[in-house]
């Protein structure tokens, strides 16, 4: 029982990270990016590249990961995404899934469809056991939950405490009063969304061993991002972390307890979940967003 | 509202086209089972259009109800009778009551809720049709329907003819009958609400059931179009559920334009046609040109890339918000 709650939590960090970027541009922009996946399956894909092709040792290959991701997501924001914002929501989901689409198949056709393994140097491999047995903790899992447990506490800090925190949440509370007291919503758009993209990456690159790899991974987790975003509320830190967390939980739960029903419970449980609060657990409500 | 003699033209083209439709899989007996399936998919493409171009509502999972009626629709014709007309008005019937159950997932939440609520219900059961594979067959499909002669007369032959008739029948009447639903008061009402459901229920427009009917009625179409496609072609996989057949619609729906009635069955034909075309070329990677097409559509905006010409005439006021 502990060590399905540890692997829960694990699951959930992950989650989180990877869906961490897709709650900040919803909130900012009100914009639904179905391809924030394909941004983490970049991530995965090039940690793979990067450990077995140039033999870069794993951690400085998942940092490399977050960077490259988030220089991508920097210039896709600029020429792509930047014209989608006002327009309809049909629109921007017409756009980002068909990048979604197109991702997939380019994936497909440049390394083929097959899963993809990462090499994780020794201090990663194995688990330590508690209690005869009661809890066992995947030493790769430890790693997860240490450094997304470090990206929380550093993220939590960079936006209740810095300059650019401060101008960020002025810009999703509200995008044209903050342009009008001076903030240039554009610009912290861009970098959150290079950001974030870049999360999406390191989420992806973590979680290439847990998650699986392999192309159509953006349309697998489409809806756990998705998931994570609406039940978590686009106004915080802690109401995606939460929902991941839950998310996590309830998935490794079902799995393990019902494993003939899978996924169903999963998708169940947040249905009833949106009927009951359509706009998330964790939102302050009234904005209808 | 059209002139009269607008209303007449208006007949008249859409009566050629469906006369043209009715000869093809008699003329070209080879493309028979292709028009089978192209009508089947543009009943579809309708219903999404009745959901999406008149109520508004952004579906990412209108596969769901197309699922289950074909799965309705098969499980019947396997297990209880072969009648092809039965099976259908069953995929219909449960199509229907399942979409009146899930209207209330929609009616409250924003854009992203109901994306989320959508596509959530797909994936739901694609994963109970995929875990119940005793009932269902799981990934091997539900195989092993025989289907009865139609009428009790017509025999459903491989060759395709009579099923590619009767999809088209069934589109056509489909068609009547949603052109009769929109253009009642009832599809006024529809517009009204799908243009400002605020301003809608201040004028006493009772905007939630308005929105549960629409949805129902769309699903129930959807489920005949499953029905169809089961019937037809005498198979149903769980790809019945995936999103990429709820994507596929969205973009042929989106391609012939929403919001008025020939949108879905136009963009139905040209996005099989083009279907073929490219996946003659290259089979494999058909999904990057139907992702570049949508990227295009989105990015650049539906009317410059569908309609060109529209630039220089009046603006549309058919565009969904």
């Amino acid at each position: 029982m502990p060590t399905l709650v540890f692997d829960g939590i694990a699951y959930g960090m992950l989650l989180f990270i990877l869906a961490v970027g897709l709650s900040v541009t919803l909130g900012l922009m009100n914009f639904i990016n179905l391809a924030h996946g394909a941004f983490a399956m970049l991530g995965g894909y090039l940690t793979v590249a990067f450990t077995q092709r140039l033999g870069v040792p794993f951690v400085p290959a998942i940092l490399l990961a977050f960077l490259a991701t988030g220089l991508v997501g920097a210039v896709l924001e600029r020429l792509l995404y930047r014209p989608m914002y006002q327009r309809s929501h049909l629109d921007q989901v017409l756009f980002s899934i068909g990048l979604v689409f197109m991702s997939v198949a380019a994936t497909d056709w440049l390394v083929g469809s097959q899963q993809q393994n990462i090499h994780l140097p020794g201090w990663l491999q194995g688990r330590s056991e508690f209690g005869e047995g009661a809890l066992g903790m995947g030493h790769y899992r430890l790693f997860i939950i240490a450094v997304c447990a470090l990206l929380v506490l550093g993220l939590q800090a960079i936006l209740s405490r810095t300059r650019f925190g401060a101008r960020l949440r002025a810009s999703v509370d509200d995008a044209r009063v903050a342009a009008g007291l001076g903030i240039d919503v554009n610009r912290v758009f861009s970098l959150t969304f290079a950001v974030g993209s870049g999360l999406a990456g390191l989420g992806g690159a973590l979680g290439a061993e847990v998650l699986g790899l392999d192309p159509s991974f953006p349309l697998k987790f489409l809806v756990y991002f998705l998931i994570v975003v609406a039940v978590g509320g686009t106004s915080s830190v802690t109401g995606p972390l939460l929902a991941a967390l839950l998310l996590g939980l309830a998935d490794v739960g079902g799995k393990y307890f019902i494993p003939k029903l899978g996924a169903f419970i999963v998708y169940a449980l947040i249905i009833a979940l949106l009927l009951w609060r359509p706009n998330g657990l964790f939102s302050r409500g009234g904005s209808g967003r | 509202m059209l002139l009269a003699t607008d209303r007449w033209r208006e007949r008249l083209i859409v009566g050629f086209l469906f006369a043209v439709a009715f000869g093809l899989p008699w003329l070209m007996p080879s493309r028979a089972l292709f028009v089978a399936e192209t009508a089947s998919v543009a009943l579809f493409a309708l219903s999404l259009d009745l959901v999406l171009g008149y109520a508004g509502i952004v579906s990412l999972g209108h596969a769901a109800f197309f699922g289950v009626g074909a799965y309705a629709a098969g499980l019947f014709a396997k297990l209880v009778m072969p009648d092809p007309l039965t099976g259908l008005a069953v995929g219909i019937a449960v199509a229907a009551l399942m979409g009146l159950a899930c209207s209330l997932t929609i009616l409250r939440g924003s854009d992203l809720t109901r994306i989320m609520v959508t596509l959530a219900l797909s994936l739901l059961l694609y994963e109970l049709a995929n875990r119940f594979d005793a009932i269902t067959g799981g990934a091997d499909g539900l195989q092993g329907m025989a289907m009865g002669p139609l009428l009790g007369r017509f025999e459903f032959d491989l060759q395709g003819q009579v099923p590619a008739t009767y999809a088209l029948a069934v589109l056509f009447l489909a068609l009547l009958l949603v052109q009769w639903v929109v253009r009642s008061p009832l599809g006024a009402t529809l517009l009204a609400v799908r243009d400002n459901p605020l301003r809608a229920a201040a004028v006493g427009i009772p905007v939630a059931s308005r929105l549960a009917f629409a949805y129902a009625f769309g699903a129930a179409l959807a489920g005949a179009a499953g029905a169809l496609v089961a019937q037809t072609s005498g198979f149903v996989s769980l790809e019945v559920f995936s999103i990429e057949r709820s994507a596929d619609v969205l973009l042929m729906l989106v391609i012939g334009g929403a919001g008025w009635v020939y949108g879905g069955v136009l963009g139905a034909v040209a996005f099989k046609v083009l279907n073929e075309l490219v996946a003659g070329i290259t089979p494999q990677y058909w999904t990057f040109w139907m992702g570049l097409f949508l990227l295009a559509i989105g990015l650049l905006g539906r009317e410059r890339v569908l309609r060109p010409w529209a630039l220089w005439q009046r603006p549309s006021t058919k565009a969904v918000r």
